[in-house]
């Protein structure tokens, strides 16, 4: 028997039953009538797990990278629940999430719990939707929780902001280092892996990311210039209050080397946050985040339902047509609504 | 509400060939549901785990290599052990003519060969998903 209630499924989700779990994420995936009471008795039980967001181009090795490192885990006996996300199509609004391919290995499990999930159109409503997946995991009682998404950009950034640790991925031949600084990974990055470690090109990548982080203190290391090594000094551009400095591991997540050292540097992470406060910082972070997220929309759906919908459209028109300007015509939408 | 039929695509056994497969979870993708696809030399056991895992509607099944009789109600059987009845299964591949009734009998909701159009996979979908939410 299938458990369909709300205190069904959330104790058989806390009782470890998966299907539970797995319907659970579906029915905020739908948001369905019961996506809300579910998150409200969910939320108490979260704030366990460590979240680790993996993000990267594509063809970094991501997918092949989150299957070692949960590997690394399990050996470790941690529990390890994966969300990865691919994109839905902007013309069939269908998607092909194809990220199982590659995690093959953790298959079988019962210690890991894998879910794809699209994007479905709106960047802010995923990362809600992400954000209340994740605390459903952790609810459930997963020791980790990978994250991987898709490239660097604006929704990457925000589901970032879910993570306590985030790894971007690199990779050597996929475009030179001002594609990684155009793509602000500088800003997210608590940890980087260059992955594909055995192909040509990786101590360039490496350099390359190292040189942007002005790593800590002054310290001598060689730069390609025009073919020949040179020793650089390079500044110390961080200040005090930047304690933590991204590590650069290198892997090859096809035969699984460097897993281990990017496992070790994610705990390392983990450690800090826990130590310097920021585990704390993080939390209130996110939660303001998150209730501006939410505020906005609820906000939005209210204000449009009690909008008539003519008096929309019209709105919609005068802006189109420049006899009245964008920020004049929503203080109208929103002086109509606060008169009725 | 937004919700998106889910479909979980799997080659069970050990026959390598997914180029039918990948074309049909492409097809699917553009016919607006959101396909997993797991690749090749899936057990029932895996499939069926994935199945739950991704909370799917429905299952299919990419087989060439005349091991269905086997592979097909092993994977029902797990689905089922798994409380996944209500899941549609799809068998798509190189399937005798005389083996088709069998399958449907086992609860196979449709079964598709070389040629077919994704517009009979899709209307099969809709009228079993129909047919389950009804």
């Amino acid at each position: 028997m299938t458990p369909s209630t709300v205190p069904e499924l959330v104790d058989a989700l806390l009782a470890g039953n998966r299907r539970a779990l797995a319907r659970v994420i579906s029915h905020i995936e739908n948001n369905t009538d019961l996506a809300r009471p579910l998150l409200a008795a969910l939320y108490p039980r979260a704030g366990r797990a460590h979240i680790i967001g993996v993000t990267g181009s594509p063809g970094t090795g991501k997918s092949t990278l989150v299957n070692v490192l949960a590997g690394v885990y399990r050996q470790r006996d941690l529990t390890v629940g994966v969300i990865a996300i691919d994109p839905t199509s902007p013309f069939s609004g269908g998607a092909l999430l194809g990220d199982r391919v590659r995690m093959r290995d953790l298959a079988g499990d019962p210690g890991v719990f894998i879910r794809s999930m699209a994007t479905r159109g709106s960047l802010g409503g995923l990362a809600q939707a992400t954000a209340d997946v994740i605390m459903v995991l952790d609810a459930a009682g997963f020791d980790r929780i990978i994250i991987e998404t898709v490239g660097v950009g604006q929704s990457e950034v925000e589901i970032a902001s879910a993570a306590y640790t985030t790894v971007v991925v690199e990779a050597p031949g996929l475009g030179d280092e001002v594609q990684a600084i155009k793509a602000g990974v500088l800003e997210i990055a608590d940890i980087f892996a260059v992955n594909k470690a055995d192909r040509e090109g990786v101590d360039r990548t490496v350099m390359a990311l190292k040189m942007m982080l002005s790593l800590g203190a002054p310290e001598k290391f060689q730069v390609m210039h025009h073919g020949r090594m040179l020793p650089v000094e390079i500044p110390q551009a961080r200040t005090e209050s930047h304690a933590w400095t991204p590590p650069i591991i290198k892997t090859i997540a096809v035969s699984g080397e460097g897993a281990v050292e990017l496992a070790d540097a994610i705990e390392n992470h983990r450690l800090y946050l826990e130590q310097s406060g920021g585990r704390v910082l993080r939390d209130r972070l996110r939660a303001a985040t998150e209730l501006r997220m939410i505020l906005r929309d609820y906000l939005l759906e209210k204000l449009l339902a009690r909008t008539p919908e003519d008096v929309l459209k019209q709105t919609i028109d005068a802006v189109a047509r420049r006899e009245i300007d964008p920020y004049t015509a929503v203080q109208q939408l929103v002086d109509q609504v606060r008169n009725c | 509400m937004d919700r998106k039929v889910r479909v979980l695509v799997a080659k069970p056994g050990l026959d390598g060939h997914d180029r039918g497969a990948k074309v049909i979870a492409r097809a699917l993708r553009d016919a607006g549901y959101e396909v997993i696809y797991t690749g090749i030399r899936q057990t029932p056991e895996m499939i069926a785990e994935a199945a739950l895992q991704e909370d799917v509607d429905v299952v299919g099944l990419s087989i060439l290599s005349g091991a269905h009789m086997a592979l097909v109600p092993r994977v029902i059987e797990e689905l089922r052990r798994l409380g996944m009845e209500d899941v549609v299964v799809l068998v798509g591949g190189i399937i005798p003519d005389e083996d088709v009734p069998a399958l449907l009998d086992m609860g196979v909701a449709g079964v598709f060969g070389p040629g077919t159009l994704t517009s009979e996979i899709v209307e099969t979908i809709e009228n079993a998903l129909g047919r389950e939410l009804a």
